[in-house]
């Protein structure tokens, strides 16, 4: 069955950078689309019709929406290479819990380190440091969220980097001095190609997040 | 294959709590025997800290000393532990879509129905409407079903029992009716539907006991019905 894999994203997307490490661990070939967000593709509105939001990710034509969704499909359809979450029950848990917990808290937080003034940055600030403490600590001394291999934890967080230096700029904070082990593993991540392949340019991001402050009138 | 999986299960709960209440359904469901403590959440056990550092919520399953956080989290793990009377559906791209409604049922329609609490008037109509409005989704996907897992309940399902007996409890006591059937036919077909399966019959807080808990909160919170 010839397999057609189409990924509408959007290149500064922490969530879609998720699904394009995902396919290249995969060794899937897909078309990647760059939505205009402002500007939204009739396929997009028509694909994820509930939250009009990327990434979608096209299958043979059937949609599967939400990243994390899209990471536990892929590794459950492409099962044959680079297993993404473990095979243990238990660990399996583990992997599951640590990405929802990235989901719930990294996002929404570090958002108000460029989008707030003030005791509400401070506030945000010290949340943001406080999670990433806490993921920090769940890394211990493992190479990996997982362990010795690279896997779904690892595949949830590592896209947020990008967006690091321009917590750090607009933030006024220091991700590297709070958190010496996790940039210790966002090194060892990006020597892998494809995470390298799959993240832009975090200087990139810090532009588009200042073009961003500019539209939102924050500057 | 029960004999050896037949080791200690605890959960750590809540009587009232939709969340705590799906994980029941679903040891229950796989014939898992298992302890229940409850919880009182307004003053945390030490326990419950110890096994849930990072939340300090419940649910808890511990299973043999180990424990699971998250409902849904811990939902996939009984059904990856004990496989029979499966949950989720085998096919990925069914797998995908369970998962995806799960999160909307928690994410969205949980979300909007918790800002109707503690608002009158105007305020309250609004989140009324938008909670609606998700519910409608809802009832689209029951169309020509018997359950949101297909013919058999499922994963969403299970999830979703918050909407049959938590959200659609609330209906008298907040003053407005939320989920009317003329304006949701499907979604009171499925909960009749939810009913005949004794599991989730005996696995919900006893409607009586749970209506009253229900209107003593209202209470304190000084909701006035409109």
């Amino acid at each position: 069955m010839a397999n057609e894999v189409i990924l509408l994203d959007f290149w500064p997307s922490m969530f879609g950078m998720r699904t394009r490490i995902a396919l290249r661990e995969k060794g899937v070939e897909f078309e990647y689309r760059e939505e205009d967000l402002r500007n939204k593709s009739p396929l997009l509105l028509q694909m994820n019709p509930i939250h009009k939001k990327i990434p979608v990710l096209i299958h043979n034509g059937k949609p599967v929406c939400e990243s994390s969704i899209q990471v536990q499909y892929i590794d459950e359809v492409w099962s044959h290479k680079n297993p993404i979450l473990p095979s243990d029950p238990y660990q399996r848990a583990q992997a599951r819990f640590w990405a929802d917990f990235i989901d719930k808290k990294v996002y929404d937080v570090s958002r108000k380190t460029w989008t707030t003034k003030g005791e509400e940055l401070e506030a945000a600030k010290k949340e943001l440091i406080e999670i990433l403490k806490t993921l920090e600590s769940e890394l211990g001394d493992k190479p990996y969220f997982g362990g010795d291999e690279f896997g779904y934890v690892d595949i949830a967080l590592i896209g947020f980097y990008t967006w690091f230096p321009a917590y750090e700029k607009f933030g006024n904070l220091s991700i590297e001095s709070e958190c010496p082990k996790l940039m210790v593993w966002v090194k060892k991540c990006l020597e892998r190609e494809t995470v390298a392949k799959s993240l832009p340019d975090p200087h990139k991001v810090t532009e588009f997040v200042a073009e961003l402050r500019k539209r939102f009138g924050l500057e | 294959m029960a004999e050896s999986r037949s080791e200690e299960v605890k959960l750590l709960g809540m009587w009232v709590s939709p969340f705590s209440r799906r994980i029941e359904i679903a040891l229950t469901l796989k014939g898992v025997p298992y302890e229940f403590s409850e919880q009182d959440i307004t003053n945390k056990s030490s326990l419950l800290l110890q096994l849930n550092p990072v939340h300090k919520m419940i649910p808890v399953l511990v299973h043999n000393g180990k424990p699971i956080s998250e409902s849904l989290v811990i939902l996939e793990y009984i059904d990856d532990t004990w496989p029979n009377n499966p949950i989720l559906p085998q096919d990925p791209y069914d797998r995908a879509m369970a998962r995806f409604w799960a999160k909307f049922v928690d994410q969205q329609i949980y979300v909007a129905a918790m800002k109707m609490v503690g608002k009158i008037g105007e305020e309250r109509d609004a989140a009324v409407e938008a909670t609606r409005d998700l519910l409608k989704l809802l009832e689209k996907e029951l169309v020509g079903k018997d359950f949101l897992g297909g013919t058999s309940l499922g994963f969403v399902d299970i999830v979703a029992t918050l909407v049959a007996f938590w959200l659609m409890r609330t209906d008298e006591i907040i003053g407005v009716k939320i989920v009317p059937v003329e304006m949701f036919p499907e979604i009171h077909r499925w909960v009749k539907n939810l009913l005949q399966n004794d599991v989730v019959k005996n696995c919900i807080p006893p409607e009586d006991e749970h209506l009253k808990y229900i209107k003593a909160r209202m209470d304190s919170l000084k909701i006035k019905s409109v």
